[in-house]
């Protein structure tokens, strides 16, 4: 088994002579669930994209399950996958048909057990043949889950997986996450706003501000460093510019 | 199976859920072609009793413009395609799957040929018992001049495609807009000697002026012309290529700007 899931060395980043991501290095451990923190523009989402080889950097290099993604990301491509709510899957079309498509593009392998599997487990099963434009958010997000989950990744990069759900969903997809990490021993690697998501699941968190990871570490860890009772004080302490305790 | 053919399998079939889910677009894509070619059979019957030239080979404008037809739904069929993804918000999952950018032109040609196929084929068949005019009597080079048109309404559609990438959805209209901009060196319903010296070089540079002077050479009962059609061919492959390898300079652009995690409406 690989030891480190993602390996981004001296990641830069410039968009038009502004810095979005600046000489980032960090691993992802393999079978981890490790989330990037950050405020808005301190670099998630470009850091996400350079990982999923849909962004070149710069500079720097991007290993992800062993191979080299600015080279050979088709490679590595079928073993992963990713789901965000600010990329939709086509409106006009069933969650089945979706789900038939893109197991399609990802060589699923019994797709029509798979995604009947898949729908037992996220509850998509009343609105299998539904179109997804007239899906509530809660329920578009298990299906970007389930689209996420067909290929059974071995790293699956998720942007905001709990954006615009309400608390007992999000709830919910906090729990199968866990899950399917304990169950599939697979790496996920999330960015997230929410403090107390991250708090709850995550084993390893990297902040990010400015386009630079700031601090990084188990979250008992980063609230022991700052001195603080919760990873939201911790964020507002680096956001603010405070130094931690030691 | 091959990978690669599964892949574009898939695309294709995502875009024939979405035909198989709403008739009004079926119905929508035979529908102007049909006009089109109502309009023009009544216009040929007109002009066959009043113009010598019409007379001399009726059906002539109505094969114009079902092979117009042809070229303009070919162009259609590649940008609707593309533009569909763009429309959804689903260019970002579709880059980060397996799927490789020639495999997303390929599933969008084949589109392109379906849409064609679904558009074109409902007026070439009323054509015969309205005017008695059928298209097929060109034979087997109807099949050359058809998969002509249709390469270059590929050429122009992977042109538009491109602009939509690279520009975003601001310059969508294109795909309505930019074939016409051939038409009038296209020498569709006149043959190209009627424009003036230095436009007729600029209509032989494109392959549908040879493409239809051929038809008409056909229709007027004049020996098949293999040169123009090797013209067309030879211009065609040209224009295919260039655009082709745009299109794909344009992906490979949009990894470096960000522009498909983000593209959509």
């Amino acid at each position: 088994m690989i030891e480190s899931a993602i390996e981004a060395t001296r990641l830069c980043k410039n968009f038009g002579g502004v810095c979005a991501v600046d000489d980032v290095s960090f691993s992802v451990e393999t079978g981890s669930i490790t989330a990037l923190l950050g405020g808005n523009g301190a670099g998630k989402t470009t850091t996400l994209s350079m990982l999923l080889g849909v962004l070149l950097p710069c500079s720097g290099q991007v290993r992800v399950l062993g191979e080299d993604m600015i080279a050979h990301r088709y490679r590595v491509l079928p073993r992963m996958n990713f789901s965000s709510p600010y990329v939709d899957l086509p409106h006009r079309l069933t969650v089945r048909e979706n789900l038939t498509v893109y197991g399609r593009l990802y060589a699923v392998e019994h797709l029509k057990t798979r995604i009947a599997a898949l729908a037992d487990q996220l509850d998509i099963k009343g609105f299998l043949d539904k179109p997804v434009g007239r899906l509530s958010a809660g329920q578009k997000t298990r299906v970007a889950l389930a689209k996420a989950l067909l290929n059974k990744p071995a790293l699956l990069l998720l942007d905001e997986p709990t954006a615009s759900l309400d608390p007992d969903t999000a709830d919910w997809v906090r729990t199968w996450l866990n899950d399917y990490r304990r169950e599939s021993g697979a790496t996920i690697l999330l960015a997230s706003h929410n403090m107390a998501e991250v708090e709850r699941i995550c084993d390893q968190v990297m902040i990010m501000k400015a386009g630079r990871i700031v601090d990084q570490g188990p979250p008992v860890d980063l609230i022991a460093r700052f001195g603080r009772a919760t990873l939201e004080e911790v964020f507002l302490d680096i956001a603010r510019g405070k130094d931690r305790e030691t | 199976m091959i990978p690669s053919l599964r892949r574009i399998g898939a695309m294709i079939l995502r875009h024939l859920y979405i035909l198989r889910g709403s008739w009004p677009r079926l119905v929508e894509m035979a529908y102007w072609p049909v006009v089109n070619m109502v309009v023009w059979g009544f216009t040929s019957q007109f002009f066959a009793s009043h113009s010598d030239w019409v007379s001399k080979a009726a059906g002539v404008l109505i094969g114009a413009v079902l092979l117009w037809d042809v070229m303009f739904r070919g162009n259609l069929g590649v940008s609707l395609s593309f533009l569909e993804e763009m429309w959804s918000r689903n260019l970002g999952h579709l880059a980060v799957s397996p799927l490789r950018p020639w495999e997303l032109v390929a599933a969008m040609l084949s589109m392109s040929l379906i849409r064609t196929v679904i558009g074109v084929l409902p007026a070439t068949l009323l054509a015969i018992p309205m005017y008695h005019f059928s298209l097929f009597a060109l034979g087997p080079p109807l099949l050359l001049f058809w998969v002509s048109l249709m390469a270059t309404g590929w050429a122009i559609g992977l042109g538009v495609a491109a602009l939509v990438l690279r520009f975003g959805l601001g310059a969508e209209s294109l795909a309505w807009v930019l074939v016409f901009a051939l038409a009038p060196v296209a020498g569709i319903y006149y043959p190209v000697s009627v424009l003036p010296g230095w436009l007729q070089a600029v209509a032989w540079a494109f392959p549908p002026a040879h493409v239809f002077e051929g038809m008409r050479a056909l229709m007027f009962g004049q020996p098949f012309p293999i040169d123009r059609l090797m013209h067309a061919v030879a211009l065609n492959v040209l224009y295919l290529g260039i655009t082709g390898a745009v299109f794909l300079r344009t992906f490979h652009i949009a990894r470096r700007r960000g522009l498909l995690m983000g593209s959509g409406e």
